[in-house]
C-alpha cells in the first residue's frame, strides 16, 4: 500500500484549490489600515473633549465631508442632530466616563447635504498605563434598515399598550354594567315591615359577580308582604338572566294571586314555555307569604316549596310558648325566657323543580312566628359548602341546624352576621353561590315601655 | 411614604457635618457624583438621591401629572430635606437640578441655606433677547431621540424592575443600569426640563449661590450662565476649563476644588 506525499487534499476545497489561494491572497492584501479605511462601518477616535482625531473613510463618505474639515475641527457631537446631541451630553458621555464604554446607542449624524443617517454608536475610553483616560474610540454603524425595523416593533409594542389600555377600560366599562345588571336581579334594600326583621347575605362564586341564586321580599297590599328565595341551575351572565325573569314574574304573579302554590304555578308556565326548545333552565325555590299580626306580634307565614331545600325556623323560646305555633318543634321552648331555644326544618317533601315539566307539585307549609322566632332561608351552597382539610365533606344539613340552634334566640340580623362568619371560615370550601334570608319577629320586651312581659317571666 | 426607598436616598460622609444635597440632572442618576462624593465625605454629611423615575427610585411612585414640571421633583427634594430634618443645606445641582434648587429653596426656605449650579440653564430654548441655545423644534428632536432608545433602555431597566438585587450575577445588568431611565418617565422628565423657563426666579435667590459653568458647554452655553450670575444677587460664577455638560465628571478636581471653597465660605 502505498501513502500519498504530504497531506490529504480538504475535502471543503473541491480538490483543486486554485480559486481559495486565491481568494487568500486578496485577504492578505487586505492591510489594517485599508480594514479600518473601508470597513463596513465607520471609525473615529477622539480626545477626551470629543475632539475627532481620527475618522475613517466610510465615515466621511456617510457624513459627506473632508478628512481636513473634520480632524481637529470638529468634536463628536457635532455630527449629531441636536436632539442627538442633547441626548449624547447628558446620557451617553456621562455614562461613558462612568463605565468607560457604552454600546447600541440609537443616534443620528447628519451629513453635509442636511440629510440624516440613524446610526447605532459604541464607544469605549482607552486608558493609560496608570488608569487614566487617553481617547475614546467610536464604531457607527448604519441602522437605517434596523431603524425601520425597530420603528415597527414600537409602533406595534405603543399599539400593544394601546390595545391593553382599552382591555383594561373596556374590562372597567363592563364591570360597571354587570354590577348594574346584579342590582337588577336583587332588592336595593329590604321593605321595612312593621314588627318583623329581615337581614340577607349574598355571596357570587363566579368572578364577573353574577350570581345564579336570588331573593326579594316586597309588599303585595294590606299588611302582607311577599318573599322568595331560590337557586337558578347554572351560573354566570345565563344564570342571571333566568334570575331576572323569575323575579319579575314572582313579583306580578303575586300581587295578581298571592296564594304560594299559584304564584309558583305562573312562574313555572313561564319557564318552561320561555326554556322548554333546547336550553331548558329551571330553579328551586321558597315562595311565601308574610301575614303580620299587629294584635300579637306573631307573623304567620305560609309557603310553598318547588324542590327548594327546606327552611330552618329558630325558637327563641318566647315566654308564649310553643303550644301556639304551626311549625314542627323539636327541642322544646323553655318557658323562663332565656335565649336558649331550637331549632328544626319546615320540611316541604316532593315538591319539585320549577320550569322542567309542565305541571309541577309544590309543597306547601305554614309557621307562625312568635317573638324571637326567626325563620332562615338559604341555598345549598350553603349546605354543599366543602369542609374537612381534604375539601370532600360537604358542611350539610345536621351541621347548619346544629349551627342555627346555637343561634335561637337572636335576631335576625345576628343571625345573618354569624352565618356569614361561617361561611368566611369555609374559604375555598364555599364555591357555589349562596344567599341567605332571615325573617325574624324581634323579641320582646326589650325596646317595649311595656314590663308586663319581664313580669311573667319571673 | 418611605421617601428614603421611594428616592433611593443614599447618604455618606460625616453624619455630623452639615449637610450637602447632590441632585442629578436629567438623564442620569446620583451615580454621576461619584468623583464629588470623596471630595466631600470627609467634612460633611453627603446626601445623593435619585428623583422618583430615575436610577433605582421607586418607579411605581411616578405621578406623570406631579413629574410634568419641575415644582414635582422640588416637592421631592423638600421631601427629602423634611425627612431627614435638614436645615441650611447645602444644595448643589447639576443642569436641571440648578433650577429645581431654586424652587425647593423658595419652597422651604429653612431647609436649604445655599445654592451651587453646575451647568445651569434657566431656559433651554431662545426667546425675544434671550439665547438658551435650541428651538422649540430641537428639544422635539430631543424627544424624537428618546423614542429611538425606547427598546434599549426598556431592556436595561428590566432587571431592575425585576427586582434581582440579591442576585451577584446580574451585577453586569444592574451596573448597566446606570442612568437607565423608564422612556415614558426620562420623556416626562425631558419636556419638564427643556421646555421649562425658570427666568422669573432667579432674581428671588436670597441664599449664596456658586455658578459654575465650562468653557465648551453646547447645552448650557457660558453667555447662559453669565446670564443666571447676572440674574441672581450677589452670586459667583467660575468658569471651568471644562468641556462638555458635566465638570464634576469631566474636571473633577477642578469641579471639586470650586464646590470645597465655597462650602469653607460658607462657614
Amino acid at each position: 500500500m502505498t501513502c500519498p506525499f504530504g497531506p490529504e487534499p480538504d475535502p471543503r476545497h473541491g480538490g483543486g484549490g486554485t480559486a481559495a489561494d486565491t481568494a487568500f491572497a486578496v485577504l492578505l492584501e487586505d492591510s489594517a489600515e485599508e480594514l479600518y479605511e473601508h470597513a463596513p462601518c465607520g471609525y473615529l477616535s477622539t480626545l477626551m473633549d470629543g475632539t475627532i482625531a481620527k475618522i475613517n473613510t466610510t465615515l466621511l463618505n456617510w457624513l459627506g465631508l473632508a478628512r481636513e474639515d473634520v480632524v481637529g475641527r470638529l468634536r463628536f457631537d457635532d455630527l449629531l442632530t441636536v436632539g442627538g446631541r442633547l441626548y449624547h451630553e447628558t446620557h451617553f458621555a456621562p455614562l461613558l466616563r462612568m463605565r468607560g464604554e457604552v454600546s447600541g446607542v440609537a443616534l443620528e449624524i447628519r451629513r453635509a447635504d442636511g440629510d440624516r443617517i440613524p446610526v447605532l454608536v459604541s464607544s469605549t475610553v482607552k486608558t493609560g498605563s496608570t488608569g487614566e483616560p487617553l481617547l475614546i474610540r467610536t464604531t457607527v454603524f448604519d441602522a437605517r434598515e434596523r431603524r425601520a425595523y425597530e420603528q415597527e416593533l414600537l409602533r406595534a409594542r405603543k399599539a400593544a399598550e394601546e390595545a391593553a389600555r382599552r382591555a383594561e377600560a373596556d374590562r372597567a366599562r363592563l364591570q360597571d354594567a354587570l354590577s348594574v345588571l346584579q342590582q337588577s336581579l336583587l332588592p336595593a334594600s329590604l321593605p321595612s315591615i312593621p314588627g318583623v326583621e329581615t337581614a340577607v347575605h349574598y355571596h357570587t362564586a363566579s368572578p364577573d359577580r353574577l350570581g345564579g341564586d336570588f331573593y326579594d321580599v316586597f309588599p303585595i297590599g294590606g299588611d302582607r308582604y311577599a318573599f322568595f328565595l331560590g337557586d337558578v341551575c347554572g351560573k354566570g351572565p345565563q344564570a342571571a338572566a333566568v334570575t331576572s325573569l323569575i323575579r319579575y314574574t314572582l313579583r306580578t304573579a303575586a300581587l295578581h294571586d298571592p296564594d304560594p302554590v299559584a304564584a309558583l304555578t305562573t312562574l313555572n308556565a313561564a319557564l318552561f314555555e320561555r326554556y322548554t326548545d333546547g336550553d331548558p333552565r329551571y330553579c328551586t325555590l321558597v315562595f311565601g307569604i308574610l301575614e303580620p299580626d299587629p294584635d300579637d306580634g306573631r307573623l304567620t307565614v305560609r309557603l310553598a316549596s318547588g324542590g327548594h331545600p327546606p327552611a330552618l325556623v329558630l325558637r327563641g323560646g318566647s315566654p308564649r310558648g310553643g303550644s301556639l305555633r304551626g311549625g314542627s318543634l323539636r327541642g322544646g321552648c323553655p318557658r323562663d325566657g332565656s335565649p336558649r331555644g331550637g331549632a328544626d326544618f319546615l320540611h316541604t317533601p316532593g315538591g319539585m323543580l320549577a320550569g322542567i315539566v309542565p305541571e309541577p307539585v309544590f309543597t306547601t307549609a305554614t309557621t307562625t312566628l312568635e317573638p324571637g322566632d326567626c325563620l332562615l332561608l338559604y341555598t345549598d351552597g350553603l349546605t354543599e359548602a366543602r369542609t374537612s382539610k381534604d375539601r370532600t365533606a360537604l358542611y350539610g344539613d345536621d351541621a347548619l341546624r346544629a349551627f342555627a340552634a346555637g343561634q335561637a334566640g337572636r335576631s335576625a340580623a345576628e343571625l345573618i352576621r354569624a352565618l356569614s362568619a361561617l361561611l368566611d371560615e369555609f374559604g375555598e370550601g364555599l364555591d357555589d353561590d349562596t344567599a341567605l334570608l332571615a325573617i325574624g319577629v324581634p323579641a320582646r320586651p326589650s325596646p317595649a315601655p311595656s314590663p308586663a312581659p319581664a313580669t311573667t317571666n319571673r | 411614604m418611605d421617601i428614603g426607598r421611594r428616592n433611593n436616598v443614599t447618604l455618606t460622609g460625616d453624619p455630623d457635618g452639615p449637610a450637602v444635597i447632590l441632585a442629578h440632572g436629567f438623564g442620569c442618576d446620583q451615580n454621576m457624583w461619584r468623583l464629588t462624593v470623596p471630595a466631600l465625605a470627609e467634612d460633611h454629611r453627603v446626601v445623593l438621591f435619585d428623583y422618583v423615575g430615575a436610577g433605582r427610585s421607586d418607579l411605581s411612585a411616578f405621578d406623570p401629572r406631579r413629574y410634568a414640571t419641575l415644582d414635582g421633583y422640588a416637592r421631592d427634594v423638600v421631601e427629602i430635606c423634611e425627612e431627614l430634618d435638614l436645615r441650611d443645606a447645602v444644595f448643589v445641582g447639576h443642569s436641571v437640578s440648578s433650577m429645581i434648587g431654586v424652587l425647593a429653596a423658595a419652597a422651604a426656605p429653612e431647609r436649604i441655606g445655599a445654592l451651587v449650579m453646575v451647568a445651569p440653564s434657566p431656559r433651554y430654548i431662545d426667546d425675544d433677547g434671550y439665547r438658551g441655545g435650541f428651538s422649540r423644534a430641537d428639544i422635539d428632536e430631543l424627544l424624537a431621540s428618546l423614542d429611538a432608545n425606547y427598546l434599549g433602555w426598556s431592556a436595561a431597566m428590566a432587571p431592575v424592575i425585576m427586582g434581582n438585587e440579591d442576585r451577584p450575577e446580574l451585577g453586569r445588568e444592574l451596573t448597566d443600569s446606570f442612568c437607565a431611565t423608564d422612556p415614558e418617565m426620562a420623556r416626562i422628565f425631558a419636556a419638564a426640563t427643556f421646555l421649562s423657563d425658570s427666568r422669573a426666579d432667579l432674581p428671588g435667590v436670597t441664599v449664596p449661590t456658586l455658578i459654575l459653568d465650562c468653557t465648551q458647554d453646547v447645552i448650557a452655553p457660558r453667555e447662559v450662565g453669565a446670564y443666571v450670575h447676572r440674574e441672581i444677587p450677589g452670586s459667583r460664577l467660575i468658569t471651568l476649563d471644562a468641556t462638555g455638560h458635566c465638570p464634576h465628571l469631566s474636571a473633577p478636581e477642578a469641579t471639586n476644588a470650586a464646590v470645597t471653597e465655597f462650602l469653607a465660605g460658607l462657614r
